[in-house]
């Protein structure tokens, strides 16, 4: 298992698309650093030929019918939008 | 109310009356529409009276007013997450849950407060309130579904709905004197929940007592094509099923695992658990000891799938589409990184950036693919048990409900507080924690009980055994 030095906090937080205030960084690099220490543990299982486990009961290909049904109207989709016009979403400008 | 001695209106005006009476201290509610549940329980006695005249059954849940946590959808309400990225958000379409609620004659009410983003074990981290523990008002309720738990205790609602992705309605009912089941995992649809972890999370009810629980399950369980993970098996009559069970006589086979009775468990607590296994043996059910030894690092898998997840969960909080858009934005990018730093508290950040770090390039093996295969084997330990015993039973919590502000600056003792709770989800098996006591200073003590995988009906008739030689129910805090 990697360092718990390893762990670069401004780099994380941006993959994350999270800004953190100077405060924050201090506080949660100490916080994360405890947590990263205490999950090391894991270090002592002997994993070896042990298949992974992403759900509970693994449900493979499910299906449904291609029937259309009515979907959110316009004026719900954009109910809790933070801003729009014209029936669409604002957005800052993205290309110049 | 089936005699006619009380309309669901009179009920629902007197919860209405209790909650403006006491929520002030206790905090439950971020909001609640009074007119719309009193307009509900009218159409209820409506339904009730046409049933009536046409002889046939109302739902099983008619008129019954059930609180639900602020983190499941309920169309034209208030959707939270008890967090400022959702503040004002307005669901646009009803959770499964809150549909069948509603077939079942149910009257949803309230938005009851949680954690933010149900990351927490005491409803400290809710961006609106701190809600207060009924039974001592200087102490936590648990969490995260800590609203749903205190509303019930207090009288505020008659059930509640939390969702439980690593103890949030096990240890919070635990804490408050409740009734708090989490279901096998795929038992109940999450269609309208907001995700925090989705291969942990489920929905489940608070109630005052097991037969309560079995009804709102039985209401809200079954497979549901808008929640793919939610699997195709029948939903039994679960109420029949114990009360068969309970004629049959079956004396079950319990086992207690070692590893949740050592350091760090509370002796009170320790000694009212102890009473009750031994309330069992007097019933005449056999009590064997089983081995769960990977017990240990369950936190560790937990704290690293379960972040893993909620980082890709909540990547959709953007500021694009709904929820928090910050404006000091430069551009499109500073958009994101601003509205998610001014929309999320410091435990979602936290834990938001753990997992995306545990994902991320040259650490995914080393932390989540390694902590899938811890899964697999704290998995196995329970399956193994499971050939000798019927059921596992153990403590809910540690620790009785504890002070405010007691654990809110250490994340890490925060997480160490859900250690009994968060095997069942990595294993996604049914719990349930049912009151066993009080400690010295008034304070309520959980059991939990462990099923085997979607077999509800056993686990509470197991709970329901116990309770019904208790008396824990009976009591009620002073407020």
């Amino acid at each position: 298992m990697p360092k718990s030095e390893d762990f670069k906090l401004d780099h994380v937080a941006n993959l994350a698309r999270i800004d953190l205030t100077a405060e924050e960084k201090g506080r949660f690099a100490a916080q994360l650093g405890d947590v990263l220490a205490f999950i090391a543990q894991l270090n002592e299982v002997n994993v070896d030929g042990v298949e992974p486990t992403a759900h509970a009961f693994p449900v493979v290909n499910v299906w449904a019918d291609d029937v259309p049904e009515p979907g959110l109207s316009v004026e719900d989709a954009l109910r809790n939008a933070p801003e729009k016009r014209d029936n669409m979403f604002v957005v800052p400008k993205v290309v110049e | 109310m089936a005699a006619g001695e009380v309309s669901s209106l009179e009920l629902m005006a007197s919860v209405i009356a209790r909650t403006r009476a006491v929520d002030g201290r206790v905090q439950a509610f971020n909001s609640f529409d009074a007119e719309g549940a009193l307009a509900q329980a009218r159409a209820s006695d409506a339904r009730r009276a046409r049933a009536k005249a046409a002889g046939s059954p109302v739902g099983p849940l008619e008129g019954i007013p059930v609180g639900i946590k602020d983190v499941i959808s309920v169309a034209g309400q208030p959707l939270t997450a008890s967090s400022r990225m959702l503040k004002d958000f307005v669901s646009p379409y009803d959770a499964t849950v809150t549909r069948k609620l509603k077939e079942a004659g149910a009257i949803c009410w309230g938005r009851l407060n949680l954690d933010e983003f149900a990351m927490g074990s005491s409803t400290e981290n809710s961006a609106f309130r701190v809600t207060s523990n009924p039974w001592d008002l200087e102490r936590v309720p648990g969490g995260s579904s800590g609203g749903s738990a205190a509303a019930v205790a207090a009288g505020e609602a008659i059930a509640a709905l939390g969702s439980d992705t690593g103890g949030s309605i096990r240890q919070p009912a635990a804490l408050c004197n409740l009734v708090g089941l989490k279901p096998s995992y795929g038992r109940v649809s999450r269609y309208g929940l907001i995700a925090f972890a989705s291969s942990l999370d489920q929905i489940g009810p608070f109630a005052r007592s097991v037969e309560d629980a079995a009804l709102v399950l039985r209401a809200i369980a079954g497979h549901d094509p808008k929640d793919s993970t939610s699997l195709k098996m029948e939903v039994p009559d679960y109420l029949g099923g114990i009360e068969a069970l309970r004629r049959s006589g079956r004396p079950w086979k319990l086992g207690i695992p070692k590893e949740y009775f050592g350091e760090g468990l509370d002796p009170e607590i320790g000694a009212a658990v102890q009473g009750a296994i031994d309330a069992y043996r007097g019933m005449g059910c056999e009590i064997r000891e089983v081995s769960l030894p990977h017990t240990r690092y369950a936190i560790g898998a937990y704290y690293i799938i379960a972040t893993a997840e909620c980082s890709s969960n909540l990547a959709r909080f953007d500021g694009v589409r709904y929820g928090h858009r910050s404006k000091d934005a430069k551009d499109a990018l500073d958009l994101y990184f601003k509205s998610r730093a001014e929309g999320f508290g410091p435990e979602v950040k936290r834990r938001i950036i753990l997992g995306t770090y545990v994902l991320s390039s040259g650490y995914y093996d080393a932390y989540y693919l390694r902590a899938q295969k811890v899964r697999t084997l704290i998995r196995r330990d329970f399956l193994e048990a499971y050939k000798q015993v019927d059921a596992i039973v153990t403590p809910t919590s540690p620790t009785p409900a504890f002070k405010k502000g007691e654990k809110a600056a250490d994340p890490l003792a925060m997480y160490l507080s859900d250690i009994y709770t968060i095997g069942v989800n990595l294993a996604g098996l049914p719990g349930v924690s049912i009151p066993c006591g009080f400690t010295k200073g008034g304070l309520p003590i959980g059991l939990q009980v462990i099923g085997q995988p979607f077999k509800e009906t056993e686990l509470l008739a197991i709970a329901g055994a116990y309770e019904a030689g208790a008396d824990w129910l009976g009591r009620h805090p002073t407020l």
